[in-house]
């Protein structure tokens, strides 16, 4: 069954073929065997996924099945699930379990898909490599020495290893994407304000946007059209239809114009990415697409200027955990101070006490126009290269990475870490999506292709990213290890 | 040397909003700890704010009524800091674009005479909950009902010279508040709270002094006393050779005095930032013109149009006029009666007084305004004299009638005003005063007009309150002149 893409179980499910119950076992005992060695999950809810899968078998017996219902899938242990702990991959909430379901979850729940639990991810979202979460590594199903990529590592490692067919992800500045890439599924991250931020435990509150991680666009196509829509609970989620996006998935690319950023195939591109990139391409070509170079002028400045702003935001947002109302406390403090300083220092990872330190700097008194109003400014900068490029092509593509997947443990210093997402990161300062899809392997490592789009445009990214799914097969290769397992 | 005194306020009024500034929970005083607040309230990871738009009217309502610029576009920030009833770790707040921009308010003083004050600003925010240091034994309780309860903090120019001009502007914004319906304005529960900033400078002198932040001043009465305390501290520090520095302090009404709780050094740096989980605010003129029409009479526009209009006094128009319940309970009093200033004296005098006793507020009175009016009436139309109109509103306070006449007839209190029997006690009470008369009679003529006091007294007891005064006061002198 684990070999199905989510649209083949969905197929499956309304056919009789097997059943929910049957089929959540199967990913269950999966999980089981084979997890131990992956490390992507921090919490798998079996019983309550069987219960789940229960009433999913009976409302389709009584006709009231909808086309997810049955479906399992992961959560990034960054979305609350009531009664269930939501950890954000940090020790400080490591005790803390969720009395209430983000706007995700609950719309999951109703389409009738079934939780598996929650997978591992870099603490409060934070790293590009899922090395900086309290529950340990997550190993890359298609070499085990080599990471997942993050912050949803433990998403893309458990979809590309058959223990789901598919999770939820979240992405600041790439954190959906690059993982995808690195494992060799399909990742979308859809335009702010397209997908309900109420629930989910925020990072980088203007950059923060969740969205499906899985074997194909097509899959991707079918959960986003659950979770996206506007939300009451969330102010900055956008007031605006949602399209069929599988619908849209079969129309033809030609004439289809497709620019490449000069920006995203400099120094630094590992050539095995490239050339993989321009494969893909020329795929696209071959599919009645036009490509001309455009250029991002204001790219070199995103990294920066993401630094400045989501730092900011996280330091912010990460004051609530303070020891005095949930998460981790410091046993007998002996005052207010020391109750404030050791639940902190105890509770959180060196990369979020390194992103609140930058941020209670840049917004501090006299230094907050030079970094936090110039950052803004720039990322007006970035925006507006987007808008432009989008005048005159349709979308954009690029390589997710410019590396493939690296080795655990092989990058120390967190600015080469932060170099990462030098093509991811300048999409979550302008706000539009992008998907990254599988294109290739480089040194037996997966290769993602990014496609962009402007604002709201998710229904063209996956019809785009469908068709070369169609013309090609990487996105349906897979690891040895996710054959190794029943 | 002479000093001058320089004073501005900032004054926090809680808006009677029914839920939250940021969440659904309610707002209502006096729950049971930690039962009125949500997960918003509670800062769980993953919530985020929504805006009442309740708040945003009532903030709208504020600047229009002190004829302040509304800002089309207002937002939002983050105010962070750490305190255990702080459950973000940040205020929301508006720091870089309020609501409300300037504007103005007018104050009475007590000789009658008025000041332009002018307001900074206005902004919308959330309030943080409560510390509760007794009953937990060396620890500190929290309750979070209080947590985003929405504020309006109302920030005026250094315009006041006085503690009592300080009151009055109190007093002008808590009418303004209650008049518009945005706030209860309650002080002892905290619905209106209140920061004062004092300095002093040499008479004449251009620059402002450094000043203190006197914070929880919570009434009325506590910002004179803070303001007189806090200025003769400066005045006598400065005269002394030292200098105000610039710092917080705390006003202690039990001892009377201001203590100091951190200097300029010590302070928070805040670190606003505008909050990423909130849109801007934008107003558009069609919804700031619905709110205008939606503004009742306020209190500057009722004052003078009870000065102007029904002829009151500059005083008694501007006591009537601060609050809108008394403002309302005399136009009522007025239409049933017709007398103005009938009207004022009785809901300022024995109506305030009978209130005051028994620590009611006008809206509970249990003597209604129609009741009051009639009795008025019966005044002017000579049914019955001053002193059984007492009596009359004593037996309606009382409960006991429905209408002042119904009370005037059970206690026959319906004034004589048959000359022949006003004729006939007079004629008594002369019979009985031999003395008296032939005193009156020996009397200087001038000194006549006083002494015809006793007499009055005699007949309005032998008549049980109920002659006419005036009537026999003028048939009494025609009567004892003849004996002359």
């Amino acid at each position: 069954m684990y070999e199905k893409t989510l649209t083949q179980l969905a197929a499956a499910l309304k056919s009789g073929e097997f059943s929910s119950r049957e089929l959540t076992a199967h990913y269950l005992q999966r999980i089981e065997q084979a997890d131990g060695k992956l490390n992507s999950f921090i919490s798998v809810t079996a019983e309550q996924a069987l219960k789940q899968a229960e009433v999913a078998d009976n409302a389709r017996a009584a006709g009231n099945a909808g086309p997810l219902a049955g479906i399992p899938l992961a959560l990034k242990d960054i979305f609350c699930t009531q009664g269930v702990k939501t950890s954000c991959g940090s020790k400080m909430l490591d005790n803390f379990i969720a009395p209430y379901n983000a706007t995700v979850v609950e719309k999951l729940n109703a389409a009738g898909t079934i939780s598996l639990g929650k997978t591992n991810m870099d603490e409060f979202a934070m790293g590009s490599s899922n090395e900086n979460s309290y529950y340990g590594p997550v190993k890359n199903p298609w070499d085990l020495t080599a990471v997942p990529g993050g912050s949803s590592g433990g998403s893309a490692a458990a979809v590309a290893a058959g223990l789901v067919p598919a999770a939820m992800g979240t992405d600041t500045g790439g954190s959906i994407r690059q993982p995808a890439a690195f494992c060799g599924i399909t990742g979308l991250k859809p335009t702010y304000g397209r997908v309900s931020r109420f629930g989910i435990i925020a990072y980088a509150s203007s950059l923060d946007q969740a969205g499906p991680m899985a074997r194909s666009a097509e899959d991707c196509a079918h959960l986003l059209g659950v979770i996206a829509g506007h939300d009451g609970r969330d102010s900055t989620s956008v007031a605006r239809g949602v399209p069929d996006y599988v619908e849209g998935l079969n129309a033809p690319l030609s004439g289809l114009k497709i620019g490449l950023p000069k920006e995203y195939f400099g120094d630094g591109l590992d050539p095995d990415v490239e050339k993989a990139v321009r494969e893909a391409v020329k795929v696209y070509e071959s599919l009645g697409a036009t490509v001309r170079e455009v250029s991002l002028p204001h790219t070199h400045y995103a990294i920066p200027a993401y630094y400045v702003i989501a730092p900011a935001e996280a330091s912010s947002n990460l004051s609530r955990y303070d020891g005095v109302r949930f998460g981790h406390r410091c046993d007998n403090p002996s005052d207010l101070i020391d109750l404030y300083t050791r639940s902190r220092a105890e509770g959180f990872g060196e990369e979020v006490k390194r992103r609140i330190l930058i941020g209670t700097h840049t917004l501090s008194e006299g230094f907050f126009d030079a970094y936090y109003t110039k950052a803004q400014q720039v990322r007006r900068l970035i925006r507006q290269d987007f808008l432009d490029a989008f005048e005159d092509v349709d979308v954009l593509m690029g390589p997710a990475s410019p590396t493939p997947a690296f080795d655990l443990g092989a990058k120390k210093d967190p600015v080469s870490m932060y170099l990462q997402d030098i093509y991811t990161i300048a999409v979550n300062l302008a706000g539009i999506p992008g998907i990254s899809v599988p294109a290739g392997l480089a040194g037996g490592r997966p290769v993602g292709l990014q496609i962009l789009g402007t604002h709201f445009a998710e229904a063209q990214l996956l019809n785009v990213a469908h068709q070369f799914q169609q013309a090609t097969d990487w996105h349906l290769q897979r690891p040895a290890f996710a054959e190794e397992y029943a | 040397m002479q000093w001058e005194t320089v004073i501005g306020l900032e004054v926090h009024v809680q808006l009677a909003t029914r839920s939250k500034i940021f969440s659904g929970a309610s707002t209502a005083f006096g729950a049971e700890p930690n039962t009125q607040a949500c997960a918003v309230d509670l800062g769980l990871p993953g919530v985020l704010p929504v805006l009442n738009e309740q708040a945003v009217a009532m903030a709208v309502q504020f600047g229009l009524a002190v004829h302040a610029d509304i800002a089309e576009v207002s937002v939002f920030d983050r105010k962070n800091y750490f305190y255990p009833d702080l459950p973000k770790g940040y205020q929301t707040s508006q720091m870089y674009h309020p609501i409300v921009g300037p504007g103005d308010v007018e104050i009475t003083l007590e000789d009658g005479s008025t000041k332009r004050i002018r307001i900074h600003h206005a902004h919308l925010e959330e309030d943080a909950g409560k510390s509760l240091h007794e009953d937990f034994h060396g620890m500190t309780g929290i309750d979070l009902n209080r947590a985003g309860t929405p504020l309006l903090e109302i920030v005026s120019e250094p315009d006041m010279r006085s503690a009592k001009e300080a009151a009055a502007y109190l007093k002008a914004i808590h009418s303004i508040v209650t008049y518009l319906g945005i706030s209860d304005g309650n002080m002892a529960e905290g619905s209106m709270r209140c920061d004062v900033n004092v300095s002093v400078r040499p008479k004449g002198q251009e620059a402002f002094g450094t000043r203190a932040e006197i914070k929880n001043v919570n009434s009325f009465r506590f910002v004179e006393r803070a303001i007189a305390f806090e200025v003769e501290r400066q005045i006598e520090l400065i005269e002394d050779g030292g200098s105000v520095v610039q710092e917080t302090r705390l006003f202690d009404p039990d001892r009377d005095e201001t203590r100091s709780m951190r200097t300029k050094e010590e302070a928070n740096d805040y670190r606003y930032f505008p909050c990423p989980d909130l849109l801007p605010v934008v107003l558009d003129q069609a919804y700031l013109d619905h709110l205008r029409g939606q503004l009742p009479e306020l209190p500057a526009d009722k004052r003078e149009r009870f000065q102007n209009e029904l002829g009151l006094s500059a005083y008694d128009a501007n006591v009537i006029s601060a609050s809108r319940d008394m403002a309302e309970f005399f136009e009522a009093v007025h239409s049933e009666c017709g007398d103005a200033k009938q009207a004022a004296n009785w809901v300022q005098g024995e109506l305030s007084g009978a209130l005051n006793r028994e620590n009611l507020s006008i809206a509970n009175s249990p003597i209604s305004a129609r009741q009051l009016g009639e009795l008025i009436s019966r005044v002017l139309d000579d049914t019955i004299n001053g002193k059984a109109a007492k009596e009359v509103f004593q037996a309606l306070w009382n409960g006991q009638g429905e209408s002042a006449d119904e009370v005037i007839d059970a206690k026959g209190l319906k004034q004589v005003t048959d000359t022949g029997a006003i004729e006939a006690m007079i004629d008594q009470v002369i019979a009985d005063s031999p003395a008296q008369v032939a005193q009156y009679c020996d009397s200087e003529p001038e000194k006549r007009g006083k002494m015809i006091g006793y007499f009055v007294g005699q007949v309005m007891k032998a008549s049980r309150g109920t002659a006419n005064p005036q009537q026999v006061n003028g048939l009494l002198k025609e009567k004892l002149d003849a004996l002359l």
